[in-house]
């Protein structure tokens, strides 16, 4: 069996996914604390969304580079969700279902009536769920994925103090005299940034389970933010890296073998924080 | 000069009014408690003295040297906060974070701060400790030492002890006016009558029959109101 990992892993597409997929799962879970935290679990889930009904676009245009159309897209969304989060007529979670059922109800039509493909399912399935197209990625892919990762990984570690913060107590950030609102864009930004990423990862179905599993996982164990956020990272690319070996060995379908790990992580995450919090007491 | 002076401020949401003409200053050393039944524009005036929200009318004066940035900040807990993983010593560095500007991480000098305000709330021992796990006197202590690395000139407390048993309530109330003696101005809103007259120096009422002056004048008054 090892050796026909390394023949895999000798292979350029094999080590492309590789690199995408740790990157993405290092990313994804960085703000994840922060997201479950906050109760916006499913901003993931609606934003994918969008960024599914973006490419739809995207593709019904018969554009080369369709990031450049999806990544505006779910920036704007992200910004206009967490905006109503705060005070407006439609309050968040009725907001982000609206636009997630909306975004993923367009999507599909928009396939439906100007789909060349002979295959319609097989391309929705694929966009939603992932399938293997991590496993097709283009250098220039990579390389982008790459420049926006460390833009990430920067963003978080400059801020890192701030988001605690917001996190933590907005009333207070802002009574304090902090900008609030320019920290609420600033992670709405990255949060769309991160799931159009993790889009060619996982597919638009699956990346809430990659932005959420390995914070909730980390937070049963640890009671420090900083512990926590470092925890989480490691579970997320340790869970990346196994799901994508795994998926190659086995012929499964990676993205949810990657979820699957991360699943598995949680329920070992659960026991471990009961044996800690046992021996802590 | 006054560290907050309040004139004819009009408070309110979406435009609408809630309480109207309120003028009150506080001063250094001032332990003022705001009295007001439930719907009465406590909270909302409060919100504004903090400029979470905008004034309908009238006007807040800052003196003394007091910044806007400057005023420490007890709010009433939060559903986001009671399972936070965060550590008590991350929670009160937070405290410092208003003055950071776009600085990325702490200084010396905020974490010398933060220190010596556990310290002064005697939680130094609980540093390490998880916030979730602490109990709700021990929590509002962190709130506090937090909000006392904000400011050295003023604080404002939303209900500080909502929620607590008795002894840990008196607790609470002998810690904020040790920090009142120490020379902060304390703005508390309150239900509790009884320790308003108790621990306060001056009291403003909002509402019905609205009131402001010494705790002197507040009893005076209600004394005479009871006769009549």
């Amino acid at each position: 069996m090892f050796d026909t990992l390394l023949t895999y892993l000798s292979f350029p597409m094999v080590q492309k996914a590789l690199i995408v997929g740790v990157l993405i799962a290092l990313c994804s879970s960085l703000l994840g604390v922060t997201l479950v935290l906050k109760r916006f679990s499913f901003i993931g889930d609606g934003l994918s969304h969008v960024a599914f009904g973006a490419m739809t676009i995207a593709a019904v245009l018969k554009l080369t580079n369709d990031m450049f159309l999806i990544l505006p897209i779910t920036i704007l969304s992200a910004i206009l969700l967490l905006r109503t989060g705060q005070n407006t007529k439609i309050k968040g979670d009725a907001a982000i279902a609206m636009i997630s059922v909306g975004a993923l109800a367009f999507g599909y039509l928009l396939m439906n009536l100007f789909s060349t493909s002979s295959n319609l399912s097989g391309d929705v399935c694929s966009t939603l769920f992932g399938s293997t197209s991590i496993l097709t990625l283009s250098d220039a892919e990579v390389w982008l994925c790459v420049g926006l990762s460390i833009a990430v990984v920067l963003i978080f570690v400059l801020f890192y103090h701030k988001i605690f913060a917001v996190t933590f107590d907005e009333s207070f950030a802002k009574a304090t005299g902090m900008k609030v609102e320019a920290y609420h864009l600033l992670i709405a930004t990255v949060i769309a940034v991160i799931i159009v990423l993790a889009m060619n990862l996982v597919g638009s179905l699956l990346i809430s389970a990659l932005v959420i599993f390995p914070a909730l996982s980390a937070m049963r164990m640890f009671g420090n933010f900083k512990v926590v956020t470092i925890c989480s990272a490691v579970l997320s690319v340790c869970c990346a890296l196994l799901g994508i070996l795994i998926s190659v060995l086995a012929g499964t379908p990676v993205g949810s073998t990657i979820v699957a790990v991360d699943v598995v992580a949680f329920f070992g995450s659960c026991l471990a924080g009961k044996i800690m919090g046992g021996i802590a007491k | 000069m006054s560290l907050i002076t309040v004139k004819d401020l009009a408070v309110g949401y979406d435009g609408q009014v809630v309480e109207k003409n309120i003028s009150f200053s506080v001063n250094k050393g001032d332990y003022l408690c705001i009295l007001g039944e439930n719907g009465s524009g406590k909270s909302t005036l409060m919100k504004t003295l903090l400029r979470l929200q905008k004034p309908i009318a009238g006007e807040i004066l800052m003196g003394d040297g007091l910044k806007a940035n400057e005023i420490g900040y007890l709010p009433q807990q939060t559903v986001v906060q009671k399972d936070f993983p965060a550590s008590v010593r991350e929670i009160v560095r937070s405290g410092c974070l208003g003055r950071e500007g776009l600085h990325p991480f702490y200084s010396k000098e905020d974490k010398e701060l933060a220190e010596k305000n556990m310290e002064r709330m005697g939680i130094t021992k609980l540093a390490k400790h998880c916030y979730r796990e602490l109990s709700g006197g021990q929590q509002q202590r962190v709130l506090l030492a937090r909000a006392l690395c904000a400011t050295g000139k003023l604080l404002v407390l939303d209900e500080p002890v909502t929620g607590l048993d008795p002894k840990a309530t008196q607790e609470m109330y002998e810690l904020i006016k040790k920090l009142n003696t120490e020379g902060i101005a304390v703005i508390m809103i309150t239900h509790d009558v009884t320790a308003a007259v108790q621990y306060a120096s001056h009291v403003l009422q909002v509402g019905t029959s609205a009131f402001f002056g010494t705790k002197e004048a507040y009893l005076a008054r209600e004394k005479g109101e009871s006769h009549v």
